[in-house]
């Protein structure tokens, strides 16, 4: 289960509203075996497509530098699909790098816009193995 | 020669879970071959038909190797190799 509050979430979905049609992508960084999300870290999209994202690889090792010194792991890996469902795609599975991140998809298919429903769905990438997950919304931890 | 390995948590499987390693080796083709002996297995995630895999980014001081000369990117006492997996997927 992925447990998040209330200001990232609504921070990612606005991520992913801004970057339409473009995919968004960023992390959610959170202390060691926490498991809790609490720096939100939106990234730029290298590939700048409706279809694809990357970290840039000079950004991507910035990033985890920075979660090293910190002592943080990417507890959420987040990105957007911008004309299709909130489902990690055959890409998504072969590419997931992190084991033990909470891969957060966003639709902005229908919610684009202010007033659109957007969906906002977890999964566990494991070995090309998908797993959905229940995502509870907090106020604050 | 020793060389400081930052490997991902994806690659630790061949590791027995260690961050860190140490690996010799004059190029960064020369340090996987030295990886692949302790740690077998690990060579093929990071090269595919002799170059290095398109969803794999290795570092040398912080400089992506894409940039340095690719695996024959040269190596000396005391560099830090960083490999991170991309970050990367998309709707296709």
């Amino acid at each position: 289960m992925l447990t998040i509050d209330q200001a990232t979430y609504d921070a990612i979905v606005a991520h992913a509203r801004r970057d339409h049609p473009d995919e968004a992508c960023g992390v959610v960084a959170g202390a060691v075996g926490s498991d809790l999300p609490t720096r939100f870290i939106p990234m730029v999209n290298a590939a700048m497509s409706p279809t694809f994202y990357e970290f840039d690889s000079t950004d991507l090792l910035r990033l985890y530098q920075e979660m090293d010194d910190n002592d943080e792991v990417p507890v959420v890996v987040y990105h957007s699909h911008t004309a299709t469902e909130a489902y990690p795609s055959r890409t998504d599975i072969n590419l997931a790098g992190e084991p033990e991140a909470h891969y957060v998809l966003v639709s902005t298919r229908d919610g684009a816009h202010e007033s659109g429903p957007v969906e906002f769905r977890s999964y566990r990438i494991v070995d090309g193995e998908v797993t959905e997950e229940e995502v509870t919304v907090v106020e604050r931890y | 020669m020793a060389i400081e390995v930052r490997v991902p948590t994806i690659l630790r499987t061949y590791t027995s879970g260690e961050k860190n390693v140490s690996a010799a080796g004059e190029s960064v083709s020369a340090l996987i071959e030295d990886l692949e002996v302790n740690h077998a297995g690990i060579k093929d995630r990071l090269v595919e038909g002799g170059q290095p895999r398109r969803f794999v980014n290795i570092y040398v001081n912080d400089e992506d190797i894409r940039f340095s000369g690719g695996l024959e990117t040269p190596l000396s006492d005391g560099d830090v190799v960083v490999i991170l997996p991309a970050v990367a997927g998309g709707s296709r």
